[in-house]
C-alpha cells in the first residue's frame, strides 16, 4: 500500500530522471557487509542495503547424497520473511514471495557453481556435506532479493567448516578444532532492476517497489548470466529486457568488487 | 546434476526426438473441454499434457482479499502424482508454489483486471503428464481457458522454452534435454504486443546468447500464437455447426 501523494512524487521525480532518495536511476544504495556475526553458524553475513537488512547463516551437516548425484554435496537455500522485517509480513511458513526469493537465489548459487559440490563429497554414495543457507529478512526497505543474495554469497565465502576425516571402519569423523574453507569456485552477483513506466531503475527501495510495474533479477558469474527471474504483474518489452540485462551486467561487476572487499575474499 | 557427457544432439544435427534445434514439438490444443469451468483448455506438446480451467470473474472468498479497483487473479499450478517418473506427493511443493506465482504473473498483464473490481479470476492448471516445458504449456492452456471464459484480454499469451544442449540453443525443451542440458529458459509473451510476461533462466548464457535465445523464443511464440487463435476459433466453428444442425 502506498499513498497517492507518494506515488505521484515518485513518478514526478522519475520523469525528471531522479529518485525519492536522491539516487540516479542506476545507482546502488550504500552497502555494508558484516561477516561472521553469528558465532554458532559455520558462516554468516549481515548485509545492509540502505535501510534494507538481511542476514544469512550457513550451517553444515553430514548427510547421504541424492541417488542421482552420489558424488556431490548438497546445497539447500531457505528464506524467512520475518514479521520483525515489515508490518506486512506474517508469521508462519514461507509464503510465495519468500519461496520465490529462496529459489531464485538457489538457482544463482547453484548455476554460478559458487561451491564445488564434487569436493563436498566425503564417501561417494554414502556421506556428503549438506550446506544449508538460511536467509532471514530483518528490515524490508525494498530489494530483499539482492540483499539476501549478497548475504548468502558473503556467508558462503567466509564460512569455515570442520575437517571431515574417515576412521578405519569408514565412519566419518569431524574434527571441530580444524576449520576449513568451503571449496569456492567463483563469486556471483545478483542485481534487480525495477520498471516504473518507461524508466528502469537499479536496486528499488520499498516505495519504488510499491509502484513498480515489473522487475528483472539477474545473477551473473564471470560476466555471464546464470539465473534470471522476471517478476511483477506487468510486462517488459524485448528492448527493456535487453536493456535491463546490460545494466545488470554492469552493476554485477560493481557488486562483485563490493563483495570481495566486504568479505576479504581473494586476499588470503 | 548435469551429466556433461550426455549426447542430446546427434551427428546429423537433429535432437533425440528428431527435431532440429529451432523446431517446436507438435501442439494439440482443445478449447472448452471441461463443462463445469467457465473456460477451459487442454494442451498437448509431445508428452507434456495439461488441463487448465478458469472460474470467474466471481466473488472472492475470503472477502478481505477483494480489491476495490480491480479483480485479483489467483493461479494454482499442480502436478498429478502420476505425471512424473517417481510418484510426486500431491501436496504443493516449493517448485509448484513458485510456478503458480510466475504463471499468474505471466497471465495478469493480458487481463483487463480493472473491469472487474471486488472479484477474483481463478486459474487452475493440472499437469497430467510432464515431459519438459510444463510451465510454458500451462501458460498456453491457461491463456486459452481465460479467453474461452470470455474474460476481456489485451492479447493471448504464448509461451516457449529455450534450452542449450551440447552447446546449441534449442526450442521447446523436453524433460531429458532439461535434465541433461546446460540451460533452461522459460519464456512467455503477448505476441501481438511484443511484450514479455515471463522470463526465467536456469543455466549459464552470455548476454549475446541470451539475446539470441529471446529472438528464438519470440519467433516460436508467434508460431504458437497462430495455433492458439485457430484452436480458439475452432471451438466456435464447432458450436455454430451444432446449432445449424439443430436449426
Amino acid at each position: 500500500m502506498i499513498s497517492k501523494v507518494r506515488r505521484s512524487q515518485i513518478m514526478d521525480l522519475l520523469a525528471m530522471g531522479s529518485r525519492v532518495d536522491g539516487r540516479g536511476l542506476e545507482d546502488l544504495r550504500t552497502i555494508e557487509i558484516r561477516c561472521g556475526v553469528v558465532a554458532n553458524a559455520d558462516g554468516s553475513a549481515e548485509v545492509r542495503m540502505g535501510k534494507t537488512l538481511a542476514i544469512a547463516g550457513v550451517k553444515t551437516s553430514i548427510g547421504t547424497p541424492f541417488p542421482d548425484t552420489p558424488d556431490m554435496g548438497i546445497l539447500i537455500v531457505n528464506a524467512e520473511f520475518l514479521p520483525i522485517a515489515s508490518p506486512t509480513f506474517e508469521p508462519g511458513p514461507p509464503d510465495e514471495n519468500a519461496i520465490e526469493l529462496a529459489r531464485v537465489i538457489d538457482r544463482g548459487l547453484r548455476r554460478s557453481e559458487i561451491l564445488d559440490l564434487q569436493k563436498l563429497c566425503i564417501v561417494p554414495g554414502k556421506a556428503v556435506w549438506e550446506i544449508w543457507v538460511d536467509i532471514h529478512a530483518l528490515n524490508h526497505d525494498g530489494n530483499l532479493m539482492d540483499a539476501s543474495a549478497l548475504a548468502s554469497v558473503a556467508a558462503l565465502l567466509t564460512a569455515r567448516i570442520p575437517k571431515a576425516t574417515l576412521t578405519e571402519d569408514k565412519e566419518v569423523n569431524l574434527d571441530k578444532s580444524v576449520r576449513e574453507k568451503l571449496p569456492i569456485k567463483g563469486v556471483p552477483a545478483t542485481v534487480t532492476i525495477a520498471k516504473i513506466g518507461d524508466k528502469l531503475l537499479v536496486d528499488p527501495c520499498l516505495d519504488e517497489e510499491e509502484v513498480a510495474d515489473a522487475f528483472l533479477t539477474a545473477t551473473f558469474i564471470n560476466d555471464k548470466l546464470c539465473a534470471i527471474q522476471k517478476r511483477g504483474e506487468k510486462s517488459l518489452t524485448v528492448e527493456e529486457t535487453l536493456k535491463c540485462l546490460r545494466i545488470a551486467q554492469k552493476k554485477a561487476r560493481e557488486l562483485v568488487a563490493i563483495t570481495m572487499e566486504g568479505t576479504g575474499y581473494g586476499k588470503d | 546434476m548435469k551429466d556433461k557427457e550426455a549426447t542430446l544432439i546427434l551427428p546429423d544435427g537433429r535432437r533425440l526426438d528428431g527435431r532440429r534445434p529451432g523446431e517446436i514439438r507438435d501442439i494439440k490444443i482443445k478449447v472448452g473441454i471441461l463443462e463445469n469451468a467457465d473456460g477451459s483448455a487442454y494442451v498437448e506438446q509431445g508428452n507434456t499434457k495439461i488441463y487448465a480451467a478458469v472460474y470467474g470473474p466471481r466473488e472472492v472468498h475470503p472477502r478481505h482479499l477483494a480489491l476495490p479497483n480491480k479483480a485479483i487473479i489467483r493461479c494454482r499450478y499442480h502436478m498429478a502424482p502420476f505425471s512424473v517418473e517417481e510418484r510426486k506427493s500431491p501436496a504443493p511443493s516449493r517448485r509448484e508454489i513458485e510456478l503458480s506465482k510466475v504463471i499468474r504473473e505471466a497471465l495478469t498483464p493480458a487481463i483487463f483486471v480493472e473491469q472487474f473490481p471486488f472479484t477474483t479470476i481463478d486459474v487452475f492448471v493440472e499437469v497430467i503428464n510432464a515431459d519438459g516445458s510444463t510451465r510454458c504449456a500451462s501458460i498456453i492452456a491457461a491463456s486459452l481457458a481465460l479467453a474461452s471464459a470470455g474474460i476481456p484480454m489485451r492479447d493471448l499469451v504464448a509461451a516457449c522454452s529455450v534450452g542449450k544442449i551440447n552447446g546449441v540453443l534449442v526450442l521447446d525443451v523436453t524433460d531429458v534435454e532439461d535434465k541433461y542440458g546446460e540451460v533452461d529458459m522459460p519464456f512467455a509473451m503477448m505476441p501481438g504486443k511484443g511484450e514479455i510476461t515471463l522470463f526465467q533462466l536456469d543455466g549459464v548464457l552470455t548476454l549475446e546468447e541470451a539475446e539470441e535465445a529471446i529472438k528464438m523464443a519470440s519467433k516460436a511464440c508467434m508460431e504458437i500464437y497462430e495455433k492458439e487463435k485457430s484452436a480458439l476459433k475452432a471451438k466456435y466453428i464447432e458450436a455454430r455447426k451444432a446449432v445449424e444442425e439443430v436449426v
